[in-house]
């Protein structure tokens, strides 16, 4: 029998948590908005109150930076130190430009990319009548802040147990959302369906790694684990097995190969706005959480993680590049860069070079400067996709791309920035990215890692410039019905954030690299 | 600042050309690459009065890069080379955006020559490794659009080609470039001054490598046999302008490299490497003019003898005496000149005919005399005629090499005479013989004045350099010495007293 009166309160540091409590009260408040305030409200209440609790939450983070005190609150359940803050940071932006897309009604009649009525059967009488009285669904908005809220915790858990549950609530929210489209519903709803079975598959393997870890370490912080190994805990198998399922759940949000089956699907069937936030922010907190489980919790056994994960890294790159290569719609084909982009963000991970003396780009630094010009170039092509129409919805085949630069220069021009960006060409923010974890890397003694990556930048370069070709060079079909659609100030915000942090993080990266250099220890 | 401004003015013109519209934008373009070549002008002469241009402010703190620009000699040549050829280009390209196949206006293809100026302007005056590397790449974009929207037939392809090879070289020495970054960073001393990257011990293996990838690069650059298939397909499918701007300057930057980042950070890598690199050189050069000798397609015929010349660059180069490297220095100057002759005259000569083949001429200097006698003193230039200013610098980079490696320097001598047989030939076969019906029906015109001003001063400069050389080499004497002194390589003893300038 426990006595009552002998459990301590357990002490909660608030200031430190507000960020979390901010998006977590937010998307509360907005799902009472679904149940109590009228229909014709909701999609003005809705965006208000997404925006102004991210604003809050970001600012809210900028003050803890100003002032930060490495520690761990929630009685040791999360990290609050540099790293955490840099990935706040990261994943508050990449929301309020998924906010801004999901927001966006000004290209398709009025309405949002979302369905008039998602659990209509498609073709249904209800869907027509839910069509015709054009309803919507304004719940996607909470759905994306709950979605944040799991990822900052994702990013900040020091606890295997915490991390578990962080996983869930970030995904669970993307699988309805995945689902949502409003024109090709069947598609989007069987990449909602098959994110959801390959995402519990994966939730699986993760949990049983925790319980190998577990095993090994009998406890279930990172701290614990590290001790382990320091102590050189017996049943290192166990250790080994752990290490490998834990890396199997984040390497499958991550969508690095080969986890990656989900990508292209799931891409191609979700509506665009939430390709473009998933996109981001998934792989931002899934990297976030691998370099905190890693160097924090696995430091120790890195001589056995490096190696698997430059593997990973080359294959990730490889089978990104090469089946990048022969897509034809853009969505998939930004799925397949996507997972190149796995593959370099692993490069950077490998090296783990933390900071110290003479270390001027540390890995977390690096990867996360490569994350934000990788994210703002995203949100922005994404954005754009979002434009860019034919009568059945949006053109993503590249064939209705053709001649765009003679009849749209502007968003022609601005889509080959973002590209050029993705495939690291110089005095872009990508190339400087690119640059960041090639250096972490040959320092950590990845050198040969860093020409195998190099050189299969060269054939995704080539993938991106079939794109920059057809907009170009080639005019379009005599009956292309394409038409780029002026979206509402929501995207060109979007797309505007995106150009200018391209070209000005490619012109002067050298205070955000060392800002985000400072905040790259992670306490222990 | 004079320097920034140098290289930003090109830059900034572009960005306005392309606001404008038709006459006006071509004559804003010209007035932009004109002020450019005052400007350039200007500040190689306060460089030989010996003001120092140069500017150094962090700008990567994290990485050790600078935002720094200085012109040493061997720079001003360069820039010379720059300034001078973009203006000519113009004048030659003048209605480029009305042929048939052009996807561009002419204001849009001034705009693309402008921009691509700055950036080589910045490659050549960069003084930090990484603002080299960026200009270096960039230089790919104005080029690929200059290629892809202005050329003839299977220009698409001949640039991604271009694209492709220029990037995976350029990529291999972003690797060089983060490899040193982390060799200076180990040795608690980020910076990535070429200058400071210097003072690094590197021979050893790691040094050896980086040579290796920053080497590479070069080489896909000023195509060495092997690496050079990108040349020939884009010299076909450019617009000769574009071909000129290609070759005449860009290409420059890889033997300019060798010279400025690989003779100054890895000397003793380069003598480790050089046994093979000359061989490579000697092969490079046969094989540019056998080639050039069996082409069928003047555009393509060109492009091979500019193999073949870089070839002969970067064998006096890497023969490490400041004789040979004077000659390849100069060689670099007045190949320009003579490539973008030889470019521009085919260039002229295929645009009236709509043919590149060979066959399809016979007869012309009976038709065209003019035209004639511009391409004979272009060929001339290439072939290294005596009084010609490539003439000059072939004798040194043979009289330097001479004492060390007699052997390659005897092959070499065969190039020359297959340059000769080459040029003749197509001389010959294009020019000579009696006027073809086609001919006479399409090559009903000579040159404009337009175009007698475009190669006009090539030509000239060709013949001043020729026959009063000596200014230019004591000039370019001086910066080779000193790169020779920094490579700590000392000139082999000579057993006659030295002559023949």
């Amino acid at each position: 029998m426990i006595n009552v009166l002998e459990i301590q309160a357990p002490t909660v540091e608030w200031m430190p948590l507000l960020p979390l409590l901010l998006v977590f009260g937010g998307a509360v408040v907005g799902v009472l908005f679904e149940a109590f305030a009228p229909r014709s409200t909701r999609y003005v209440l809705q965006t208000g109150l997404s925006i102004l609790v991210l604003l809050g939450a970001g600012a809210a983070v900028l003050f803890q930076m100003a002032d930060l005190e490495p520690q761990t609150i929630a009685m040791g359940l999360l990290s609050h130190d540099g790293p955490t803050l840099i990935f706040w940071s990261l994943l508050i932006l990449f929301s309020l430009g998924g906010v801004a897309l999901f927001a966006e009604r000004g290209v398709g009649d009025g309405q949002s990319a979302f369905a008039s009525s998602a659990s209509a059967v498609p073709g249904s009488p209800l869907e027509r009548e839910a069509v015709r009285l054009r309803r919507e669904h304004t719940e996607v908005f909470p759905l994306l802040l709950f979605s944040l809220l799991g990822m900052m915790l994702f990013a900040s858990a020091n606890d295997l147990i915490t991390l578990f549950v962080a996983l869930e609530v970030m995904s669970l929210p993307l699988y309805l959302l995945s689902a949502m489209a409003r024109r090709r519903r069947l598609l989007s709803q069987e990449a909602g369906l098959k994110y959801f079975l390959l995402g519990s598959l994966a939730s699986g393997f993760f949990l049983y790694g925790i319980a190998m870890l577990y095993g090994y370490s009998g406890g279930l912080t990172l701290t614990d684990v590290a001790a382990a190994i320091d102590a050189g805990a017996d049943n290192y198998w166990l250790l080994l097995l752990g290490l490998v399922l834990l890396a199997v759940g984040l390497l499958f949000k991550m969508g690095a190969v080969p986890f990656h089956s989900w990508v292209p699907d799931v891409y191609m069937g979700a509506p665009t706005p939430v390709t473009g936030f998933m996109a981001i922010a998934t792989k931002t907190a899934a990297i976030a959480a691998l370099m905190r489980v890693f160097y924090v919790g696995l430091g120790g056994a890195s001589w056995d993680w490096q190696p698997l994960l430059a593997v990973i890294a080359i294959v990730s790159m490889i089978l990104g590049a090469v089946v990048g290569l022969s897509q034809n719609d853009l969505k998939r084909l930004l799925a397949y860069s996507a997972i190149t982009h796995a593959g370099f963000l692993l490069v950077g991970i490998v090296g783990a070079v933390e900071p110290g003396e003479g270390v001027t780009v540390s890995s977390v630094g690096a990867v996360a400067f490569y994350l934000l010009t990788y994210g703002v170039a995203t949100l922005g092509a994404f954005g754009l996709l979002l434009t860019v129409r034919r009568s059945g919805g949006e053109a993503n085949g590249i064939v209705a791309w053709r001649g765009l630069g003679k009849t749209n220069p502007v968003v022609a021009a601005v889509m080959t920035l973002f590209f050029l960006s993705f495939a690291g060409i110089p005095l872009t923010a990508g190339f400087v990215g690119k640059l960041a974890v090639f250096s972490s890397a040959f320092q950590g003694g990845f050198g040969w890692l860093v020409l195998v990556a190099v050189i299969l930048s060269v054939v995704a370069a080539f993938f991106y410039l079939k794109i920059v070709v057809a907009m170009w060079f080639q005019d379009a079909e005599d009956d292309s019905d394409t038409v780029v659609v002026t979206p509402s100030l929501w995207t060109w915000t979007v797309v505007l954030v995106g150009v200018l942090a391209t070209i000005v993080l490619g012109l002067l990266p050298g205070g955000m690299i060392e800002l985000m250099n400072n905040f790259s220890e992670f306490i222990r | 600042m004079l320097l920034t401004v140098l290289a930003l003015l090109p830059i900034v013109g572009a960005l306005v050309v392309v606001l404008l519209k038709g006459e006006i934008a071509k004559l804003v373009g010209m007035g932009v690459a004109l002020s450019t070549l005052v400007l350039g002008v200007v500040a190689v002469a306060l460089t030989i009065s010996g003001q120092a241009l140069s500017v150094s402010v962090p700008w990567i703190r994290p990485i050790g890069a600078y935002y720094a620009l200085d012109m040493t000699t061997m720079d001003a040549v360069l820039v010379l080379l720059t300034v001078i050829l973009v203006p000519v280009v113009m004048l030659a390209e003048w209605r480029v955006g009305e042929s048939v196949t052009a996807r561009g206006t002419t204001g849009g293809f001034f705009s693309l020559a402008l921009l691509m100026q700055g950036l080589a302007l910045f490659v050549f005056l960069a003084g930090d490794l990484l603002l080299f590397y960026l200009a270096f790449e960039a230089t790919l974009i104005p080029v690929y659009f200059l290629i892809g929207r202005y050329g003839g037939d299977g220009r698409s392809r001949a640039a991604m080609k271009f694209l492709l090879y220029s990037l995976a070289g350029g990529l291999v020495l972003l690797v060089g470039v983060v490899g040193l970054y982390a060799v200076a960073a180990g040795e608690g001393q980020a910076s990535l001054l070429i200058g400071d990257l210097g003072a690094l011990d590197l021979n050893n293996t790691t040094g050896h490598l980086l040579f290796l990838a920053v080497f590479f690069a070069f080489a896909v650059k000023a195509p060495l046999v092997g690496l050079h298939t990108w040349l020939p397909d884009t010299a076909q499918a450019a617009t000769p302008g574009t071909s000129t701007l290609l070759v005449g300057i860009l290409d420059k930057i890889g033997t300019f490299g060798i010279i400025k980042i690989c003779l100054v950070i890895f000397p003793e890598s380069m003598q480790w490497a050089a046994p093979v690199v000359l061989v490579w050189a000697v092969v490079s050069m046969i094989y540019g003019a056998l080639m050039a000798f069996q082409s069928t397609n003047l555009l393509r015929l060109v492009s091979y003898t500019s193999i073949s010349h870089f070839g002969f660059m970067v064998f006096g180069i890497f023969a490490l005496t400041t004789q040979s490297l004077t000659g390849s220095i100069f060689y670099m100057l007045n190949h320009g000149f003579s490539t973008a002759a030889l470019f521009l005259m085919v260039g002229f000569l295929v645009a009236r005919r709509g043919s590149a083949d060979i066959h399809a001429f016979g007869g012309v200097q009976r038709v065209a005399p003019v035209l004639a006698g511009f391409l004979l003193i272009s060929g001339l230039s290439a072939l290294s005629l005596p009084g010609m200013a490539t003439f000059v610098s072939e004798f040194l980079v043979m009289a330097g090499s001479w004492q060390r490696y007699p052997v390659h320097t005897a092959v070499i001598t065969l190039g020359m005479v297959l340059a000769a047989v080459y040029v003749l030939r197509m001389y010959k076969i294009t020019m000579t013989g009696p006027v073809t019906e086609q001919v006479s029906t399409h090559v009903n015109r000579d040159l404009s004045l337009r175009e007698k001003a475009a190669v006009f001063p090539l030509l000239v400069l060709l013949l001043v350099l020729g026959f009063v050389p000596k200014p230019a080499l004591e000039f370019i004497d001086e910066s080779s010495t000193g790169f020779l002194s920094v490579a700590g390589v000392q000139d082999p003893t000579p057993q006659l007293k030295e002559g023949g300038r």
